[in-house]
């Protein structure tokens, strides 16, 4: 077993794991937090994706021990108390999710290409979605919800 | 004050994107499950000679490897309508006939470990040569329903004809894959020789019954509950059945909870596909455009086992073999063949895509072949907006529409003239530029009979008719006056809590989110019948259904205690607000508060005639679904949508790229009850739809081998590749349905395919074509005409 | 699916990691993005006893600009590579092909190192460093050594790099000169495997083609150099004709296999297609220079 210490979402956890533990099933099963969804475990749809250390990943993709000393943020943590994340306040607005599975990881993926994009654009935002299957909604709203939320930031000072 | 028709957000959303919503794999209902790996058959065709699992039960964490043969020891192989000299069961046991079929279950304390020791179970096979494909299936002999149709007279209308088109559509499989795969918790209790089992399952109702008749299980002795929240399903999860079977056998047979969640390669290989259907069209034509005899020649291939409700793919449509036009004369035969490949089932659009693909292809090449505009010969085909309720030779009873209007709004949408010019100048530059269109009729609320139509009415005669559509929904008040509404509509999705609280909100004068929505279905608790769950687009015309009746008892039961409280007459009162009031008083009213606290608190001073506790349970059955007549006509399905679409491509001459220059399609799903819901299912379904013309399928190599086998290679669109699309909608209610409204979450499923492969006929002056039009085949295809 | 049972060592430095291969190579395999090996894992392809993870080396994680040179760490990630101006700058054909690699999110945890090493025959960067002849910094316990592009990728998934050697870095050719690039490449959807790939760089001088090569991946087992269709373009200006003639003889060049997504036939035709369009953005790319 391999200790790991780790913050998710602002707490901090000390675990055992199995050096094979994926950091999926880790936050899913171990801590309990089970918004990071698994839809592949081939690093194609996305659904699993987190943020770790300010980068967002794919979390099936990574085991458990590689977060060792890291911040996670997963879309237990996007909310500001009562508050939705901008993000969040815009995929409702838009009726840009049905089921939900797939949403945790469009918004985790999301949240990290804006902070670190100049004004993106549709094209560029479809391209970003591109390493996210969603078999309900068709995109478009996603899109959308996206676009309008970099909008926003690009506004405000 | 009306909530229904509002594009209302919706209720679901905030516990989704919190990551809160509580999926299958996120449940533990029970303590200490163990975990399951199922072993699969590596060959499509074997005879299974041993199986040796020492090694795998001396691999950490095992608790048992149980096999085919042990399963089959606790069940019984699966029924289907027709049957068949193979036996369906839930695990192989002598031979297997698909690549990916469970023929053992390896039981451990978790995930890893069970697949560490389903690797070391050593099976031994004999390999078989495998049937792969529809037509040597029918090669093979391996028909296993062969049903000649005829209404009119087909035959000597051919005669008739001016033109006659004959040509050969094929649809591919593929699958709507929803993200989240299947998941079973099943927990088996001695004690009272009961299973209890959390799944994803979507419904049809039957194919409880079918799982409870293979577990050997009275009704009572099954009970299934499914989770609040489910990862799509567009159909597949209706196959979680099987599974359902499988895992509450080990149960059994172990004496310990069970839980299997299906991983996307068990899911793409091993879940469920639609069907490959081989469709001879022969249809005659006059030289105006009219079309005047219709026949096909299907070969439907259901894979390797007839598994219930197969061959439902077939016969859902069969009321509307006409499509959305008059012809009268129609034929068809209909031969259902097994292949060794995995089972079909129910996938969004459901023997729609099939239909009319081979339908709406007829008729473009038929336009091209007679110089008539496609959009001229749909017109002078469609049903009249005066003909409603009209019924098809086959028949389905459409209930209401005005299909040439709504082809219309689609051509003025797209800019259909201007396209054309356009289109005739790109042309003049080399450049080949195409337009298609599709009018599809969107059936919804299927006749639980339709499938009886596989048997002859000889062979129907002997057993109990069977028809109908029946959904039940629970309304209850607290002794607060809280509001719960119970569903057994399984939504995987769609926002039908949404709905129901806007629905409800209206009948008893409150607001949406006073109104508390529980879609879990838990068939010891909800009111559900065999028909109950997600499928054939039946939430807004039955689900909705069951809840307003059972809503308009609440009303009516509030009024009366209301009139009793306020001394006026029950007709004078009236629900708005919170309160029950006098009409055209404004101080003479009483809350429902106070209603409901006399009705749970002091039953002593209900007036007569009004129960205690205000809990009511309703059952709606779909009006016109008889049992399959004498002469093969049935009335497949109880409300009928349209759908028109015009798709512009433009193909790229040395690449083979097919580009959607410009989408639209019009939908007629008569009352929209949630135009942000509508606007998602039209995109969803047309995703859907689109991904079938341009890039999925399930293809598999000479053995049998699914070699579409993950995400990286079978392709679902992305937001990168989803074409744009403009929707709109005209409104003609249906007379059948408790709001006007109709299913449309298919529509476009069914109409995309066809839609763009016609405007790639276009583009390239060609007939034949293959789905999906990949940019390597559509190349094939310029190649040698340039 | 679920990886197997497998080991896991954490070094912090580069001789830590050498040691810790020196000792495993007979079943270790060097853990960096995980972008390729994790899937592997989890479809349970691969069996590796120990996982070496060196996803904490400092000095594997720069992007160094030199003379006519960049190295890149073997850590250095896809999308941080993508966001270098030093890349941009020097290595314009690498970043040309950055963003064709997977995604956004893949990109943030996949390497260059990683690229190479799984030695994709679709993959991009193991296409443009054989088209620039860029080199790889290997390190054992037995020493440092370099390899040249042209011997590193020798099959489908297999590299010169032995199994006790470390990739440390990529070096990457910036010549001076009026060089032109171009990368191109034809999938089905976006971030997907291409179906056809072909990188180009023309050194121009006096109105023609001084030096020209032309490579092609996604058609053999790893990514070809085509040197007949570089040595006919030498000493001619690139114009429609030229290009479409290199076209021709890229396409004869190349024997691709038949596959579920495309035919043996579109491939080579794709190839011509390719060719023809990297060559007139490459030839355009040196007038820009030029201006």
């Amino acid at each position: 077993m391999i200790e790991v210490s780790v913050t998710v979402n602002g707490r901090a956890y000390e675990e055992a794991v199995a050096p094979r533990l994926l950091l999926s099933d880790f936050l899913r099963h171990t801590l309990g937090l089970t918004g990071t969804h698994v839809g592949c475990e081939h690093g194609v749809c996305g659904s699993c994706t987190v943020i770790v250390d300010d980068r967002s990943v794919r979390s099936c993709l990574m085991l458990a021990a590689q977060v060792d000393g890291a911040e996670v943020r997963t879309v237990e943590g996007l909310a500001d108390g009562d508050e939705l994340h901008p993000l969040q306040a815009a995929f409702r607005r838009n009726h840009a999710l049905q089921c939900g599975f797939c949403t945790p990881g469009i918004l985790m993926a999301s949240v990290d290409f804006l902070e670190r994009s100049d004004s993106p654009g549709r094209r560029q935002i479809a391209e970003m979605l591109s390493g996210h299957l969603c078999r309900c909604t068709g995109y478009e709203p996603i899109v959308e919800s996206i676009h309008a939320v970099a909008l926003q930031e690009g506004q405000s000072p | 004050m009306s909530w229904v028709g509002k594009p209302l957000e919706r209720i679901e959303d905030e516990t989704l994107l919190r990551g809160r919503g509580r999926f299958i794999d996120d449940l533990n209902p029970v303590p200490g499950a163990y975990h399951a790996a199922v072993v699969r058959s590596p060959y499509a065709a074997a005879h299974l000679t041993s199986i040796d699992a020492s090694a795998a039960l001396a691999s950490p964490g095992v608790l048992a490897v149980v096999t085919g043969q042990q399963v089959a020891e606790l069940t019984k192989p699966f029924h289907a309508v027709i049957d068949t000299p193979v036996a369906f069961r839930a695990a192989a046991v002598e031979e297997v006939r698909y690549a990916g079929e469970p023929v053992a279950v390896v039981v451990a304390r978790d995930r890893y470990l069970a697949e560490d020791a389903a690797e070391m179970v050593a099976v031994e096979y004999e390999p078989a040569a495998p049937v792969l494909t529809p037509l040597d299936a029918v090669a093979a002999g391996a028909i296993v329903s062969d049903r000649s149709f005829v209404y009119g007279d087909p035959l000597g209308k051919l005669e008739e004809a001016d033109l006659v088109v004959t040509e050969s559509f094929t649809f591919p499989r593929w699958t709507g894959t929803p993200v989240e795969g299947f998941g079973v918790i099943a927990d088996w209790s001695a004690a009272d020789d009961a299973l209890t089992v959390w799944t994803n399952f979507q419904g049809p109702f039957t194919l409880y019954m079918a799982a409870a008749a293979a577990l050997g299980l009275p009704r009572s002795k099954l009970r299934l509950i499914t989770p609040p929240d489910s990862g799509g399903s567009f159909g597949i999860k209706a196959a979680v059945y099987t599974y359902v079977v499988l895992m509450g056998a080990v149960s059994r047979h172990l004496g310990v909870p069970v839980r299997w969640i299906e991983d996307r390669l068990e899911h793409l290989a091993a879940s469920a596909a639609s069907t490959e259907r081989v469709t001879e069209v022969t249809a005659g034509f006059t030289n105006d455009g009219k079309l005047i005899s219709l026949g096909y020649d299907v070969v439907e291939d259901v894979g390797a086992y007839l598994r219930a409700p197969e061959p439902a793919t077939l016969y859902r449509m069969h009321g509307s073999l006409s499509g959305a036009y008059t012809v009268q004369d129609v034929s068809a035969r209909n031969r259902v063949v097994l292949t060794n490949r995995c089972p079909t089932g129910l996938n969004r659009g459901f023997g729609g895509p099939q239909l009319y693909f081979a339908l709406e292809g007829t008729m473009a090449i038929a336009a091209a072949r007679l110089g008539i505009d496609p959009v001229d010969l749909a017109h002078r085909n469609l049903v009249a907006a005066g003909e409603f309720p009209y019924t098809t030779p086959t028949g389905a009873i459409y209930d209401s529409g005005d299909y040439a209007v709504c082809l219309d709004d689609a051509l003025a949408t797209v800019g259909y003239a201007e396209h054309r010019r356009r289109q005739a100048a790109a042309r003049a530059d080399g450049r080949l530029v195409g337009i298609g269109i599709a009018c599809v009729v969107e059936p919804s609320v299927s006749n639980m009979g339709y499938i009886s139509l596989a048997e002859t009415a000889q062979e129907r005669s002997g057993g109990l008719p069977k028809s109908g559509n029946t959904e039940g929904a629970t309304i209850s008040m607290s002794p607060g006056g809280g509001v719960v509404v119970q569903i057994s509509t399984t939504p995987q999705g769609q926002g039908h809590r949404t709905v129901v609280s806007q629905v409800v909100a209206d009948q008893l004068g409150l607001e949406p989110g006073d109104i508390e929505v529980v879609s879990v279905l838990d068939t010891h608790v909800n009111a559900w019948s065999i028909a109950s769950g997600n499928y054939s687009s039946r939430f807004s015309a039955m689900g909705v259904a069951a809840v307003q009746q059972a809503a308009e008892e609440l009303t009516a039961a509030i009024k009366q205690i209301a009139a009793h409280e306020l001394e006026c007459a029950v007709l004078d009162v009236e629900l708005r607000d919170g309160k029950a009031a006098v009409v055209g008083q404004q101080d003479a009213a009483v809350s429902l508060r106070r209603i409901a606290g006399k009705a749970h608190w002091n039953p002593e001073a209900l007036p007569d005639g009004v129960a205690p506790g205000l809990r009511f349970t309703s059952f709606v059955s779909a009006p016109g679904l008889e049992p399959a007549a004498s002469d093969d006509t049935i009335a497949s399905s109880a409300v009928h949508g349209f759908v028109a679409d015009v798709a512009v491509v433009e193909v790229d001459r040395e690449t083979g790229a097919v580009t959607v220059l410009d989408y639209a399609t019009t939908h007629d799903a008569g009352t929209l009850l949630n135009p942000r819901l509508v606007e998602g299912q039209v995109r969803g379904g047309f995703a859907h739809g689109a991904g079938v013309a341009l890039m999925e399928r399930l293809a598999y190599d000479e053995d049998g081998n699914l070699i579409t086998a993950s995400f990286m290679d079978y392709l679902c669109m992305t937001a990168s590749e989803v074409p744009p699309l403009r929707s709109s909608h005209i409104e003609t209610p249906s007379p059948f349905t408790a709001l006007g409204a109709k299913g449309l979450g298919e529509g476009n499923t069914m109409s995309a395919p066809v839609t763009i492969a016609n405007a790639v006929r276009d583009a390239l002056g060609i007939e034949r074509l293959e789905l999906p039009l990949t940019p390597s085949r559509v190349w094939e295809l310029i190649e040698p005409l340039s | 699916m679920k990886p197997p049972v497998v080991d896991y060592l954490c070094p912090e430095t580069v001789a830590e990691a050498v040691d810790l291969l020196g000792e495993h190579a007979d079943g270790a395999k060097v853990l960096a993005g995980g972008q390729s090996l994790m899937p592997l894992l989890n479809m349970r392809f691969a069996y590796p006893t120990v996982l070496i993870d060196i996803n904490r080396l400092e000095e594997t994680a720069a992007i160094e600009p030199g003379d006519e040179v960049v190295v890149i760490g073997a850590t250095v990630r896809q999308g941080d590579a993508d966001q270098s101006r030093t890349v941009h700058a020097m290595v314009p054909l690498l970043a040309q092909a950055l963003p064709h690699i997977g995604h956004f999110v893949t990109r943030n945890r996949g390497t260059i190192g990683g690229s190479v090493v799984h030695a994709d025959p679709r993959g991009e960067v193991p296409l443009v460093m054989v088209t620039l002849g860029g080199r790889a910094t290997v390190v054992s316990t037995s020493g440092t050594r370099t390899i040249e592009a042209d011997d590193l990728f020798l099959s489908h998934y297999t590299t010169s790099i032995a199994d006790d050697e470390l990739l440390l870095d990529t070096i990457w050719p910036a010549p001076g000169g009026l060089w032109g690039y171009a990368f191109r490449e034809f999938s089905q959807r976006h971030g997907d495997y291409a179906l056809g790939m072909v990188a180009c760089a023309l050194r121009r001088e006096d109105g023609v083609a001084k030096q020209a090569t032309v490579a092609v991946g996604a058609v053999a087992g790893h990514p070809v150099v085509l040197d007949e269709v570089g040595a006919a373009l030498v000493g001619e200006p690139i114009d429609e004709r030229a290009a479409a003639e290199a076209g021709r003889l890229a396409a004869a060049a190349v024997d691709p296999s038949s596959d579920l997504h495309a035919s043996a036939r579109y491939r080579r035709h794709l190839v011509g297609l390719l060719t023809e369009s990297a060559l007139l953005a490459a030839w355009a790319d040196t007038e820009r220079e030029e201006a």
